[in-house]
């Protein structure tokens, strides 16, 4: 009787074990999808020389899926979210999306020799929104401040906003926007974006690539 | 310090408005006047007029220079002028009350200037003596000045009202500026400005693409950069060694939280040491450069106000 008790409370531990395991830590997890996207653009001859297809390919395949672009969307947005239709803002989040995507595929395509460092989290294990703190260093000047602001999501986190150098991204994009969508209400804003995104790629992220 | 914050203030906004007359709500736009940027007309202007110095001068002497002078000599350069200004940036983590900091920013100068044949080259780094970038502007902020409305300087770019009256201070605590034959001087400036305006090529030319509007990209990328540096140089506190840990009684308790008892207790040069401080352009993974200068150089950086 005793040792079933005990074999089910072994069980029952060993069941609790695996799901702490499979919840990734927020700052592994970072560390996790910025070694392969490091690893993949090191080694990677074409998107070094800044071949968009692929540039794209590893943006689409390894940074994507663990971005919440509704939530920066929206907090970037701010009240006017609110007064948006359903179909406006999902409009909206897919040009947002694309404008982050162009435009910050450019810096993938510079990685050369740069390495990360992870500063210690200062956060409850328990937390749901988190930040993670780390800094790239690079050969020349100082190491450049990048933070993420993440959002539990299931099992894994999805990060919601990016700090480079102590700016927020959702941050600076909120004058941008308000102003926009001021002039010309929402879908102002959307037809802005749309228009950015088809000449950024039409003319490619390939010249942000020299270096 | 308000004492003093509030007649230095007063001071610089009559300098610098007696300088625009034409400042003020007189555009016919719907959309309100900026709260945190109520020169936003002259700060357009002068926006648009540095941009045009950039586009016709200064960019293209960065990518000649880039392109031509051998990287090894674009180093030494920025070595050289980098040394220069950690001798200010000493003093003003000294005068911030980062005692670590400033000793460790001495060393560097010190190493530098002689292992480093009169800083050419940068062994301090290497060594573990992280660079630093402190200004007198993020010392008055420390000490409580109130930063002011946004202001972009001719050729200088983005700054602040406090920061822009912090800028004589700046130019005294450059060793440059007592450079004897004026020719000399001015090319060893003109040298500098190129050298960082070419580490910026790439940042800059993503801010391009990324913002809708860039004056108001590079105004609130800047104007979150400078809070979020001087709260940081203050959060730190004191002195980075004897800073109070904030669970300080849970200290032997909250063992498995481990990361906050070795981010209070590490030796200064660690983890302390870097927080904050980051300030280069060269952004890899995105382009929120602080937009100074012509367009694209650090205006927290003391040493290149010039």
């Amino acid at each position: 009787m005793f040792k079933k008790f005990i074999a089910v409370l072994t069980l029952g531990m060993l069941g609790f074990t695996g799901a702490a395991v499979a919840q990734e830590a927020p700052d592994v997890f970072i560390k996790r999808i910025s070694q392969e996207v490091l690893e993949t653009a090191k080694s990677d001859k074409d998107i070094q020389s800044g071949n968009q297809q692929k540039i794209l390919d590893v943006v689409q395949s390894k940074i994507l899926p663990n971005v919440d672009f509704k939530r920066m969307t929206a907090l970037a947005a701010g009240r006017y979210w609110r007064e948006a239709t359903p179909d406006q803002q999902k409009r909206l989040t897919e040009e947002f999306r694309d404008l982050l995507v162009y435009t910050y595929a450019g810096a993938i395509a510079q990685i050369r020799d740069q390495q990360l460092e992870f500063k210690p989290m200062r956060n409850d294990p328990s937390d749901t929104d988190v930040e993670v703190r780390s800094q790239v260093v690079q050969q020349r000047g100082e190491p450049i401040q990048l933070n993420y602001r993440l959002a539990k999501s299931g099992n894994t986190w999805k990060i919601y906003d990016l700090n480079v150098l102590g700016a927020w991204l959702v941050e600076t994009y909120k004058g941008n926007f308000a102003s926009e969508i001021s002039k010309g209400g929402i879908d102002g804003l959307i037809k802005t974006l749309a228009e950015r995104n088809k000449k950024l790629s039409a003319n490619g992220i390939a010249k942000n690539a020299k270096s | 310090m308000n004492t003093l914050g509030r007649p230095l203030l007063a001071l610089s906004m009559v300098t610098i408005l007696s300088g625009c007359a034409t400042t003020g709500a007189t555009g016919s736009d719907a959309s309100a006047r900026n709260p945190v940027d109520p020169f936003e007309r002259f700060n357009r202007t002068m926006f648009t007029f540095n941009d045009k110095v950039d586009q016709y001068a200064l960019k293209p002497a960065a990518i000649a220079y880039k392109r031509v002078v051998p990287s090894f000599m674009q180093t030494g350069v920025y070595n050289f002028f980098g040394n220069l200004g950690d001798v200010w940036t000493a003093v003003n983590n000294l005068l911030q009350g980062r005692v670590a900091d400033g000793v460790s920013d001495v060393m560097r100068f010190t190493i530098n200037s002689t292992f480093g044949l009169a800083g050419l080259i940068d062994i301090s780094s290497d060594a573990g003596l992280p660079k630093h970038n402190q200004d007198f502007g993020a010392t008055l902020g420390v000490w409580g000045v109130q930063s002011g409305p946004y202001v972009v300087l001719p050729l200088l770019g983005s700054s602040t009202v406090r920061d822009s009256a912090a800028l004589p201070a700046d130019f005294a605590g450059n060793p440059w500026t007592y450079v004897s034959p004026d020719t000399t001087r001015y090319l060893g400036t003109a040298l500098r400005v190129i050298d960082l305006r070419a580490g910026v090529l790439d940042a800059s030319n993503l801010i391009e693409d990324a913002a809708l509007d860039r004056y108001e990209f590079i105004r609130d990328a800047y104007l979150q950069r400078r809070a979020n540096k001087i709260s940081s140089n203050r959060e730190r506190g004191a002195d980075s060694v004897y800073r109070a840990l904030p669970d300080d009684e849970d200290l032997d308790s909250k063992t498995d939280n481990g990361s906050s008892l070795n981010g209070g207790s590490a030796a200064p040069s660690a983890e302390p040491a870097t927080r904050g401080d980051a300030q280069q352009e060269k952004a890899p993974a995105a382009p929120a450069a602080n937009g100074s200068q012509p367009a694209f150089i650090p205006a927290p950086d003391g040493d290149t106000r010039k």
